[in-house]
């Protein structure tokens, strides 16, 4: 009987590993090409569950589902052409107090537009319910997002890998010099690196908010967690940052189920112990330009 | 974030004290006498899990000071108030130190965390201040950590829960049944978990199982699949601020068929998943509460913000009229004085059926409590009122002190 608890708890850790890794990619994505550690990320998620309240008002779950992320999206884009784009050069800890900045100026931008009371959303009546499979109990909604969440990952990854775009990227984020040589500008690709980004975590909102509350610093809650699993995962690999996900959320499950009052240390013991054995995180890749 | 009045102050203050002759003499009482504001300081989480409750705490602050002020104020003079956002128990206690040293405060109000409002009750004391705490539901404030000086609209973690034990009593959850609990993991819900177990066991209950939940944690499908494991007759929730929400939220979606109940609860909390809102919680005020005065605070409250009064609101705007009333009459704004005054037993109009008064040896307010469960959906006149209210506790005829803690239970001995 307890295996089939702690096999459980397991599963339930994959579920919650998917938010994580819809917001560590996006992360991921800015940070390897741009150079850019984007504090804001955590903001941007809370913007895509504030947009879906809205959004849903008048189309309803799914149109707040296509729509808020890409608001987002756009958003994320006026933000990079007007101010993180002058950055990409720069000394990183400016684009570092920049985003940081933005951070807490979304925040307290939210608290005024919407309050700082947590805000209802619910999940829509077509995926309430669970589905139980033996012993297990899954619930509708989450499943959905396992599957919304494995389909984006799917999708970006194509599209790094299967697509000249994808090795343009690929080609800016180990040797900008030689790209520009190559006469290739790398600022409209980086707008759309951004783009999908910022998009993914706006999705990871739209994702949460029927689940989690609805309030101003559930980007300050997950951005940790988020940066934990991209150094996990080591900077500048796709499936590092899969991979670092899946572990998190697995690792989690196991100590609610040992040691609940250690479920939040976990992580960060996970990522100390990498760190320790493997300083460049699980695939991390050599990047030239950080060298 | 911070409204605070530092120009104003010195323009107002009386021509013959320089400025730098008044921060060097550093003595309260000669300031107070030379200034014609009285100034307060109001310390709360405003950002954080606890972030939510706070907003409403600065809404009810700021309402009660444009009403003293608009009545004339305070002995004849204005009120003055020094909102800041509280952060966590080493900053609050910061922030306290310069309000009473640099901006002479005559008392600090405020407060929800119970770990920052110790941090401040040492603050307090120590510059024989008066603080009037609104939010923080520890009974060890009362008890071992008790303060001179530290005076608390709050209800004890004791007086929630024997508030929701009646009705759980009543619908015969206690006596031979399994608890599950879930604890916020930090002084309030440790308390809170210690004060409920002591509860089940005097009344023939038992726990099956209790998890401490982090507060920054936002995913509770772990230890819901750990509630369904168990089997528990009645889940209770020692859980705080948006805890609450995102655990009723999830628990709602895994639809499993034990009953919950809370021993701690804020509104709030409910407004933000209406639709999940299930079981039965203590509740200190509600803007339902049918009083005159009630009804005319919940009135001007909705006029001045758009938005029915939380009950942390309630709290807030309560201390400054409690302090109000106590300054007036006195006729001081020597917390020394106040102390006394408080202690006397004074009664204080507290908006709901009967009058409050602070008992003298642990400074605890007295008054009613009532629990609360969801109100069906074809009685909801408006998307705040989806909470039913129930009587009050204790009963009309009985005394209002038999749901506080007990010396026995929480002794407070006050320094001398």
């Amino acid at each position: 009987m307890e295996l089939v608890f702690i096999v459980e708890q397991v599963l339930n850790g994959l579920v919650v590993s998917a938010y994580y890794l819809l917001i560590a990619l996006g992360l991921s994505l800015i940070f390897s090409l741009g150079g850019v550690v984007n504090l804001a990320h955590g903001a941007f998620y809370a913007l895509g569950a504030y947009f879906a309240i809205e959004v849903e008002k008048r189309l309803g779950f799914l149109g707040a589902f296509a729509l808020s992320p890409v608001l987002v999206a756009l958003l994320g884009v006026a933000l990079e052409r007007t101010m993180l784009k002058r950055f990409y050069r720069s000394d990183p800890i400016l684009s570092l107090l920049l985003t940081f900045g933005l951070a807490m100026v979304i925040e307290q931008v939210i608290r005024i537009v919407w309050g700082a009371a947590p805000l209802p959303f619910q999940i829509p009546a077509f995926l309430k319910g669970q589905l139980f499979l033996g012993d297990f109990i899954y619930s509708y909604y989450r499943l959905a997002m396992l599957g919304v969440a494995a389909t984006a990952v799917v999708l970006t990854w194509l599209l790094f890998n299967k697509t000249s775009f994808g090795r343009v990227v690929r080609a800016g984020v180990q040797n900008p010099d030689m790209v520009a040589v190559l006469g290739i500008s790398l600022a409209p690709v980086m707008t759309i690196v951004v783009a999908i980004g910022i998009g993914l975590a706006g999705l990871a909102g739209v994702l949460l908010a029927p689940i989690a509350g609805v309030h101003p610093a559930m980007g300050t809650e997950i951005i940790t967690a988020a940066f934990v699993v991209v150094v996990i995962g080591g900077l500048g690999s796709f499936w590092g940052v899969v991979l670092a996900a899946m572990l998190v959320g697995v690792v989690r499950g196991l100590a609610v189920y040992y040691m609940p009052p250690a479920a939040e240390a976990s992580m960060y013991l996970l990522m100390l112990l990498v760190l320790l054995l493997r300083p460049r995180g699980l695939l991390g890749e050599r990047i030239q330009k950080f060298e | 974030m911070s409204t605070r009045g530092h120009f104003t102050r010195r323009a107002v203050l009386k021509s013959g004290a320089g400025i730098a002759a008044l921060s060097a003499i550093g003595a309260p009482a000669i300031v107070y006498g030379q200034s014609d504001v009285i100034r307060i300081g109001h310390l709360t989480p405003r950002t954080g899990f606890l972030g939510p409750l706070g907003e409403y705490a600065v809404m009810g602050v700021t309402l009660a000071v444009e009403e003293v002020n608009a009545a004339g104020g305070v002995l004849g003079r204005k009120l003055e108030l020094l909102a800041e956002d509280s952060v966590n128990p080493s900053t609050a206690a910061t922030k306290a130190e310069r309000m009473i040293e640099r901006e002479k405060v005559a008392a600090i109000l405020g407060e929800i965390s119970s770990a920052s409002g110790l941090s401040i009750s040492q603050v307090a004391g120590r510059n024989r201040t008066l603080f009037i705490q609104t939010g923080c539901n520890s009974d060890e404030l009362r008890g071992k950590s008790c303060n001179k000086y530290m005076f608390h609209i709050e209800g004890a973690n004791t007086m929630y829960v024997k508030a929701v034990g009646q009705a759980l009593l009543l619908e015969n959850m206690v006596k031979g049944k399994k608890w599950f609990g879930l604890t916020a993991d930090y002084a309030f819900g440790h308390d809170l978990l210690r004060v409920t177990k002591k509860f089940a066991q005097e009344n023939g209950g038992s726990f099956v199982g209790d998890e401490l939940v982090p507060t920054d944690a936002t995913d509770f499908s772990p230890f819901i699949l750990k509630i369904r494991q168990a089997r528990p007759d009645l889940v209770v929730s020692n859980l705080a601020g948006n805890q609450i929400t995102n655990f009723i939220k999830q628990y709602s979606e895994y639809n499993l068929p034990f009953p919950i109940a809370g021993g701690g609860f804020d509104t709030a909390a409910a407004w933000g998943a209406p639709d999940s809102f299930a079981g039965i919680w203590p509740c200190i005020w509600h803007h339902t509460v049918a009083s005159p005065s009630a009804q005319k605070f919940t009135d001007a409250f909705t006029k001045r913000w758009g938005k029915p009064p939380e009950n942390q609101a309630w709290g807030d705007y309560l201390s400054v009229k409690v302090l109000a009333q106590a300054m007036a009459e006195t006729k001081s704004t020597d917390s020394t004085a106040l102390v006394k005054h408080l202690e006397s037993g004074a009664k204080f109009d507290v908006m709901k059926g009967r009058e409050g008064y602070f008992r003298n040896w642990d400074h605890q307010l007295i008054a009613e409590m009532y629990s609360i469960r969801p109100k069906a959906k074809n009685q909801q006149k408006d998307k705040w009122d989806i909470l039913a209210l129930g009587p009050a506790v204790p009963a009309g005829g009985q005394d209002l002190e038999i749901i506080a803690p007990t010396r026995e239970e929480n002794a407070c001995t006050f320094p001398a």
